[in-house]
């Protein structure tokens, strides 16, 4: 219980998105419902995760100063690998996530995590560690899009990407009640400062503890 | 009249920012001068609009006579570098004292998504020559425009009484959303 509890609040200290804004513009725009927030979710995690291993396995021969380049190679190449596999087999994602799915090249975490971590590290640590950051990208968009979905249209449902088949779908709040502002743009700020200051302001609360306890 | 309203829209109304959520990490990280806002704001019009016009001439010369539209995203990804690179070179030599001021952004831009988007979306509208040339001009200048407005605000706001939570990023963003609530207010004049 003690390390679920640890493994929760270093991933809300050190999360990607609400605490170190890496990948926020993907972020902001597709977190209108939780099938969005779950596909984009699961391409990341699966294209970090190869990326890592991938970039870690060539990190003795990439000459050091065209790694950039080489990097990017290897994340434009996974990306269009799953964009054609979602095209494929997932149309619903192609046409929610539609332009967000290439411009997963440019999200900084998966060069970030590249840069940081796979070309130091091995390829099993750098599997675990894409693995780690993924889930904690998806975990953040997961938060965003229910709070932006519910406070919108006041339902939560999920539906099957592959048979576009629906799998739950709740009603929580009457549809007089609901605030439709947060499925746009300015919803989206919103939402995100919102949820930003929580972070900020569960680390600052910590940070008084440690020196309260010094 | 429609290369018009292409153009305010894509400056206004479909702000690349404020409605395409693009660029958050340039709008985040260089909005706290505004000289410096402008700097990484004319550094990205030119940038786009020069890769604008070398990956279409490129998709529709090389990669479709080829048949190879699926390596649209390498190519694209590779041109963008390339040219940020080569354009921190040309600086370098003839204008230092641009490359002075605009030095530490310009390995940035790569990474910005507004660049990969701009030339994706050229390709995926079906754009003619000239309407390419309009939008990868008025988007970025969209892009300058918000950053602009936006790093006089934060200037402002380093003086203002602050919550401690909202401290830095979070209240940026809460101007985000006020801005974005003006700029949507013009959908609908075209």
């Amino acid at each position: 219980m003690k390390s679920v509890l640890n493994y929760g609040m270093n991933l809300l200290k050190e999360n990607p998105v609400f605490g170190l804004y890496l990948g926020i513009c993907s972020t902001l725009a597709i977190t209108i419902n939780l099938n969005n927030a779950l596909g984009m979710g699961l391409s990341v995690i699966i294209i970090l995760t190869i990326s890592n291993v991938v970039i870690s396995a060539i990190r003795k021969i990439t000459p050091d100063e065209i790694r950039i380049p080489v990097y990017i190679v290897v994340i434009a190449t996974l990306v269009k690998a799953i964009e054609l596999l979602i095209k494929a087999y997932a149309p619903a994602i192609d046409q929610a996530l539609g332009i967000f799915i290439p411009l997963i090249v440019v999200n900084c975490i998966i060069l970030g995590r590249a840069e940081a971590f796979a070309s130091k590290n091995g390829v099993v640590a750098s599997a675990l560690d894409g693995l780690n950051m993924g889930v904690a990208y998806t975990l953040s968009l997961v938060a965003m899009s229910l709070v932006r979905q519910i406070l919108a249209t006041g339902i939560v449902d999920l539906s099957n990407p592959f048979t576009n088949t629906e799998i739950f779908s709740i009603t929580l709040i009457p549809s007089q009640y609901t605030i439709p502002i947060f499925s746009s743009a300015i919803g989206a700020f919103l939402t995100f400062a919102l949820l930003a200051a929580g972070v900020s302001a569960i680390k600052n609360a910590e940070e008084k503890k440690l020196k309260g306890a010094k | 009249m429609e290369l018009f309203s292409l153009f305010f829209g894509a400056v206004v109304i479909n702000n690349v920012v404020l409605t395409k959520f693009l660029g958050m990490c340039p709008l985040l990280g260089v909005s706290r001068k505004t000289s410096s806002a402008i700097g990484m704001g004319a550094a990205v019009v030119f940038v786009i609009f020069g890769s604008s016009v070398f990956t279409y001439t490129l998709y529709y010369q090389v990669l479709v006579p080829l048949d190879l539209q699926y390596m649209d995203l390498i190519t694209f990804i590779l041109v963008i570098a390339a040219f940020v690179q080569f354009v921190e070179l040309i600086l370098k030599k003839y204008s230092p004292v641009l490359y002075k001021a605009l030095g530490i952004y310009l390995p940035l831009i790569t990474t910005n998504c507004v660049v990969l988007y701009v030339t994706l979306f050229n390709i995926t509208e079906g754009f003619s020559f000239v309407e390419m040339i309009v939008y990868s001009l008025a988007a970025p200048i969209g892009f300058m425009l918000v950053l602009y407005i936006f790093s006089t605000i934060r200037e402002r706001l380093d003086l203002a009484d602050v919550p401690a939570a909202f401290k830095g990023n979070p209240i940026a963003l809460i101007v985000a959303a006020l801005m974005a609530a003006v700029f949507t207010s013009f959908v609908g004049l075209f």
